[in-house]
């Protein structure tokens, strides 16, 4: 194992791609012959309905940050089951091996499901749709015609999946990290992990990174720069100001994990000493970097769904949202405190007492911002008209769910209790427990609350009950027990068990797995069937506003058109959209004027293939394509630059035409 | 099929009372200023920039005492000859705000006389860099050598590249000014270059403290 990295045989041509790199297990074969057999058929499927040159034109080269948003939520959905592949797998393994079984996973298998479902669920499964929510909805609601920089997003968007890619070729060719998915060295390093699978993860995240940072970047200044006139930073909807404070961390954390991964990339390809165990270089240096990038990531994901859920409370309980301002100042609070907190993920490390005295309180202290928002969900819910509509409902889960799931950290943030349950599966079943009763439920409620606006229509209500039942009872048939066993001392990331007593706790924990497999397949069957019933007159939003909204998203139609409002809306106040219905602004049909707008352009996509190409190599050790993959993507970016022809207008009567027909549907909707 | 509203919902939204418009629609010609955005963008990924330096910093700050029995910075560095590498650098700056200033008086010529004298001084900084890594290389002070030379190399050479990249960059934009001339897009492009390009200057002040005057005491 612990070979020197010249070990390896490798070729001039090929690095040290060879058959070897091929994997003997069964499971994998079966996987990549399902995989091959839905891909042949999925693209020969695009090639019968001549799909190709609709996909490219409208959809892989747009700029529209709409196209973009709903392209990086089908890109989370993908992953999405990839990732909850990986966790039956994990669930099936713990329940079986027991009593001198060895399950049906060998170690270098098991070690790298772990990681790649860590990884998965964080990056491209939580990340991408929390980008892709912002994506489609901060440009409408703060009234402006696109992003900042609309090239920008589609290259963003297109490095992401570039890095989703790096990651999934890991399960067919070579393997995945074994190292839990921060990859701490000195596991991590070159002595420990000699072959490809640390590559495959450094590069996979470094080529999804630039994606993530550019797109924060992006983001964080269309809200300061694009806001409609009137609206004020503290009239902005709420769900912008959770996104401004989430980019603000993106732009804020994520150059932070960027170089030190650069930095282990050096140690492990150069071998330079940051994170040795020789030459006087520090692995606890690596943790706490790591986490002083993870613990804001955390945040990056949970504040957006908060403004979802400020907004879907607001919209269905007919009522203001309570505590507006309270609500900005205790995400604002949120923000700062997330870069104070990173030592509690390892209290164990032995910082001495002061230290963690002070991190314990810290990580204590978000709870009283975090506490706020709850109440003021739950006063902004008192004396309302509450209409339990499927968004609500997960809203009303996760209110639920989530308040145990911090109770957990609170409890894990005081040191001593630390020291007990430290990377048992208490963590496990605490960060779950927020995860998915927070982030994960708040994107189902948000999937649920603006798919009318994307599409159209409503989702089919019966099986978004049937999803919703499966998916909140699994969710605590699978986790509660987890809490049990880590009380009882079990360690994360185990794959064989000696004491027969956890093998109930792991039973039912299976079983809640099953459940919720359940949920996801209800899930993707309400998509189906909501499409297929698509022209129900029951279903359809010609109104533009199927909820009764208050925000100005829902003040153009559904799905809004390109150049999203034909007018520059101008807010007085919070709740624009709903000011402008009580005073009568619904409709402005003036004279119009040609609309100046973006062109699309395929250089994201050339861009990003070629920083795949380029990342592959370099996991391979192929040197000559890395060299030449880098040279040209230099040179392909230079070459952009060059090309100074980058908008048209729309012309008036284009807008016109279009004006007029949604004035139309209005009337027929209305009767008149 | 509506929860919320008395009668009619849908004709809500055909209601356009014109005084109530006229107040929540701005119904003249309005475009965002084009590039209106860019400038503050190009800040923040500075700022993204920065915090990568920000790390590499902290590294060297733990690892910076870390030699591992190998050589320190007394036995390695050349004051003298860092001295002369930092008057590059803070010379190109110079050189760099003049081209600013030819650019703002609308004068091509000028611009791209004074970009190719701060070319001049970043490629005389890029070479006085190289020497140096050259010589340390030389004498067996790799970057595998210690923890301490590991974290040297990497906060060093990582701002050589941004000066490399940097470079690359001036010469892109000398020759986009000389074929399209000074515009509204290469205007901008140059604030963004300017910034770059000073704020290369401030880290390297960075490295300059903390890395050599530092280890020389």
């Amino acid at each position: 194992m612990a070979d020197a990295p010249g070990a390896q045989p490798t070729t001039f041509l090929l690095g040290r791609l060879n058959w070897e790199a091929i994997p003997k297990e069964p499971i994998v074969w079966v996987t990549f012959a399902a995989v091959v057999l839905g891909g042949i058929l999925v693209l020969a499927a695009l090639t019968k309905y001549r799909l190709w040159g609709y996909l490219w034109k409208e959809w892989f080269t747009s700029v529209d940050h709409k196209k973009i948003g709903i392209m990086y939520i089908v890109l989370a959905l993908v992953m999405f089951v990839r990732g909850f592949a990986d966790a039956l797998m994990m669930r099936l393994q713990q329940v079986w091996a027991f009593g001198g079984s060895e399950g049906y996973l060998n170690s270098h298998h098991y070690d790298q499901i772990f990681t790649a479902h860590g990884v998965i669920m964080i990056f491209f499964v939580a990340m991408p749709f929390i980008t892709g929510l912002m994506n489609y909805l901060v440009p409408l609601q703060i009234g402006a015609r696109d992003v900042s920089f609309p090239f920008l997003n589609n290259f963003s968007f297109w490095m992401t999946v570039g890095g989703a890619v790096i990651t999934m070729a890991s399960l067919f060719v070579g393997e995945y990290a074994q190292t839990g998915w921060l990859a701490f060295p000195p596991l991590s390093g070159i002595q420990s992990s000699p072959y490809v699978g640390v590559d495959y993860y450094i590069w996979g995240l470094q080529v999804a990174g630039v994606g993530t940072t550019l797109s924060g970047i992006n983001l964080l200044v269309t809200i300061l720069k694009m806001r409609a006139p009137g609206m004020t930073l503290m009239r902005m909807p709420i769900f912008t100001w959770t996104s401004l404070c989430a980019n603000i961390l993106i732009v804020a954390s994520f150059p932070i994990l960027t170089m030190t991964l650069i930095l282990l990339t050096l140690d492990r390809y150069l071998g330079t000493a940051f994170f040795t165990n020789e030459a006087g270089g520090n692995a606890m240096m690596y943790v706490n970097l790591i986490w002083i990038w993870g613990h804001p990531e955390v945040y990056i994901l949970i504040l957006p769904l908060f403004g979802v859920f400020s907004e879907v409370t607001s919209t269905f309980s007919g009522k203001r949202l309570f505590g507006y301002s309270s609500m900005v100042y205790a995400t604002i609070c949120i923000t700062i405190l997330s870069y104070l907190v990173w030592l509690h993920h390892f209290f164990t490390m032995g910082s001495g007492a002061s230290v963690n005295s002070f991190f314990g309180i810290t990580t204590m202290i978000i709870s009283i911002p975090t506490g706020a928002k709850l109440f003021n969900w739950l006063f902004t819910m008192y004396k309302g008209r509450i209409r339990y509509e499927l968004p609500m409902m997960w809203t009303v889960a996760f209110m639920l769910t989530f308040v145990v799931g911090g109770m957990t950290g609170v409890l894990l943030a005081v040191p001593p209790a630390d020291f007990v349950l430290h990377n048992s599966l208490f963590l496990i079943a605490h960060f779950h427990n927020v995860i998915i009763g927070g982030v994960l439920f708040g994107l189902f409620a948000a999937i649920n609350f603006w798919w009318p606006k994307a599409f159209g229509y409503k989702l089919n209500v019966f099986w978004g009950k049937v999803s919703f039942w499966f998916w909140v009872v699994g969710f605590w048939a699978a986790f509660m027990p987890l809490y049990i066993l880590g009380l009882m001392g079990v360690t994360r990331r185990m794959r064989v068990f000696d004491d027969p007593s956890y093998q109930i706790w792991f039973g039912i924990a299976a079983f809640g797995a099953v459940l919720i497999a359940i949920g996801i397949a209800a899930m993707f069957v309400q998509f189906g069937v909501s499409i297929w019933k698509r022209n129900d007159p029951a279903m359809r939003d010609e109104t533009g506003d199927p909820w009764d909204g208050r925000t100005l998203e829902w003040a153009t139609s559904s799905p809004p058109p390109d150049y999203n409002f034909a007018f520059t809306p101008v807010s007085h106040g919070l709740d624009t959209w709903w000011d402008m219905k009580r005073e009568g602004a619904a409709r402005p049909t003036g004279k119009y004027h040609a609309i100046h707008m973006p062109k699309n352009t395929g250089m994201g996509v050339i861009l990003s293939a070629i920083a795949t190409i380029f990342g592959m190599a370099m996991i391979w050790y192929i040197w000559w394509l890395a060299v030449l993959s880098f040279v040209a993507l230099v040179a392909a970016s230079i070459w952009h630059t060059f090309n100074y022809n980058r908008d048209f207008y729309i012309p008036v009567d284009e807008i016109e035409a279009k004006e007029a027909a949604r004035t139309k549907q209005l009337q027929a909707a209305a009767g008149v | 099929m509506s929860y919320f509203s008395p009668s009619n919902p849908a004709a809500l939204y055909l209601k356009s009372d014109t005084a109530a418009v006229d107040k929540y629609w701005d119904q003249s010609e309005h475009h965002p200023e084009e590039g209106a955005s860019t400038p503050l963008g190009f800040w923040v990924y500075l700022m993204s920039d920065c915090l990568m330096f920000a790390v590499l910093f902290a590294v060297y700050g733990v690892l910076g005492t870390s030699y591992a029995a190998g050589p320190g910075p007394k036995a390695l560095f050349d004051l003298n000859l860092v001295a002369l590498n930092t008057a590059m650098l803070l010379l190109s700056s110079i050189t760099f705000g003049f081209a600013m200033l030819a650019l703002y008086a609308g004068d091509k010529k000028r611009t791209l006389r004074w970009l190719f004298i701060t070319l001049l001084f970043g490629l005389a900084f890029l070479a006085i860099e190289l020497y140096e890594f050259w010589h340390l290389i030389h004498e067996g002070a790799v970057p595998q050598r210690s923890a301490f030379l590991s974290s040297f190399f990497a906060l060093v050479g990582t701002h050589g590249l941004h000066v490399f990249f940097g470079s690359v960059w001036l010469v892109t934009l000398m020759v986009q000014l000389s074929t399209k001339g000074i515009t509204g897009p290469n205007i901008r492009r140059m604030n963004c270059l300017s910034m770059f390009w000073h704020f290369l200057d401030v880290i390297w002040i960075g490295v300059f403290t903390f890395v050599y005057l530092l280890g020389m005491i």
